[in-house]
């Protein structure tokens, strides 16, 4: 074989690079999958000391109440207005408190709901394990054998999944009682057609529960990407800062490309 | 922080959280109204349907008291069959009569039932005879313009 000239060199290289990347990334996602079953399958484990669990959700689920409830009421406020606006134009301010429900309940809800909790829970969760990691307290765990999965990674993972359905529903809540106050209590909508054109329209599997079944998907995901990143850290101050940052990034590109796939399944018109 | 505070502020968290659920389902949602306990089925053919869809509301007197189930072309007769459920507290006449209606000018199509005097009363999977179809805005013009033409 002749010795490559160096515009092949070059072009060689560039293809070495990126099966380097992609090789990377598969084993990235190869090692994610391995460690979600492994999740899965100490998370028996981990329930048998629930107050684990409950003290996880206190921390992701009670902390972040405040931001999702106000979040919730300024999100409602502003549809409110604005839907408002334009629905006088047609003279149907009336169809007010449909509009505000059913974008609150079935796509701003449970996706703002979500893209706030992992950037409030999820980033601190990814912290928490990377810098463990970083100071060795997972391998400490290990030397003990205690299992730092079932110890500090399940307890996590649940109390995210179980605390982000709770957490939409609490956004979708506040927002419509945002609405409520901006059109009928400062507007002057008519209080009677607001709500009862609202519970006209909202109907409770089709609306209401897929929501919550997508908050729930929401939940499983950003609580997986956050625990996954932190326990995948690199063990340094730069590794865990990165990983902080993919957390929220990887979160919030996963939810919105779920929520565009669930969408597409739930309100398939028939 | 001590387990038993912890533990308040969880049950806190999980009763506002459930709350809101049954907000959501109850004030917004209509799994109060519409929870219908028992419903049965009824078809209907129309030439045509207009702009029905699949959860339409079917009303009596203004009353909503069903929703369109399904709707399907069936090839034989060149007709769509629409098939709903009624709420089982009401029962109709075997001659009642069924509309596709619509709400104010611009609005949604719904069905609408005037119920006849027959003493006998349908049942569930009965088919229901008499039907007007939907008024298509083209036919209505081209039928104005016609009489117009003709006087």
């Amino acid at each position: 074989m002749s010795k490559p000239s160096s515009g092949q060199h070059v072009l060689l290289s560039i293809v070495a690079r990126l099966g380097h990347q992609v090789n990377d990334a598969l084993q990235r996602l190869g090692f994610a999958t391995r460690f979600f079953i492994m999740l899965l399958a100490c998370s028996g484990q981990s329930f048998r000391r629930l107050n684990l669990t409950i003290r996880e959700i206190y921390f992701s689920g009670f902390q972040s109440l405040l931001i999702i409830m106000v979040s919730g009421l300024f999100i409602g406020m502003v549809l409110g207005m604005q839907g408002y606006e334009t629905l006088q134009r047609y003279g149907s301010a009336d169809a007010l408190g449909v509009l505000v429900a059913l974008s609150l309940v079935r796509e701003l809800g449970p996706v703002v709901a979500a893209l706030l909790f992992a950037s409030r829970a999820g980033s601190s969760i990814t912290a928490e394990i990377g810098l463990m990691k970083a100071t060795e307290q997972l391998t400490a765990m290990d030397m003990m054998a205690v299992n730092p999965i079932a110890r500090v990674v399940a307890p996590r993972f649940w109390g995210g999944v179980i605390s982000m359905p709770l957490l939409a529903a609490l956004f979708s809540a506040t927002g419509v009682f945002g609405g409520y106050l901006i059109g009928v209590v400062f507007i002057g909508v008519d209080e009677g057609a607001f709500w009862s054109q609202m519970q006209a329209s909202v109907d409770f599997r089709y609306d209401v529960w897929s929501g919550i079944v997508k908050s729930f998907v929401f939940g499983v995901a950003v609580s997986l990407i956050a625990v996954f990143e932190g326990y995948d850290a690199v063990p340094t101050a730069e590794g865990v800062s990165s990983s902080i940052k993919g957390t929220v990034v990887k979160s919030a590109l996963a939810i919105l490309a779920l929520d565009f796939v669930l969408t597409s399944f739930m309100f398939r018109e028939t | 922080m001590s387990r038993k505070l912890l533990d308040l502020w969880v049950g806190f968290f999980v009763a506002l959280g459930l709350a809101s659920v049954l907000f959501l389902a109850l004030k917004v949602g209509n799994l109060s109204s519409a929870n219908f306990a028992e419903s049965y089925l009824l078809t209907a053919k129309f030439v045509n349907i207009g702009g029905l869809k699949v959860r339409a509301p079917v009303k009596s007197a203004g009353v909503v008291v069903g929703r369109v189930a399904e709707v399907h072309f069936d090839p034989e007769t060149y007709e769509a069959v629409v098939t709903f459920s009624i709420d089982g507290r009401y029962r109709f006449p075997k001659d009642t009569f069924a509309l596709i209606l619509t709400a104010g000018l611009l609005g949604e199509q719904y069905i609408g039932l005037d119920p006849g005097g027959d003493e006998k009363m349908l049942k569930a999977g009965d088919v229901i005879a008499k039907t007007q179809s939907a008024v298509v805005l083209e036919k209505l013009i081209s039928q104005f313009m016609f009489n117009k033409a003709s006087e």
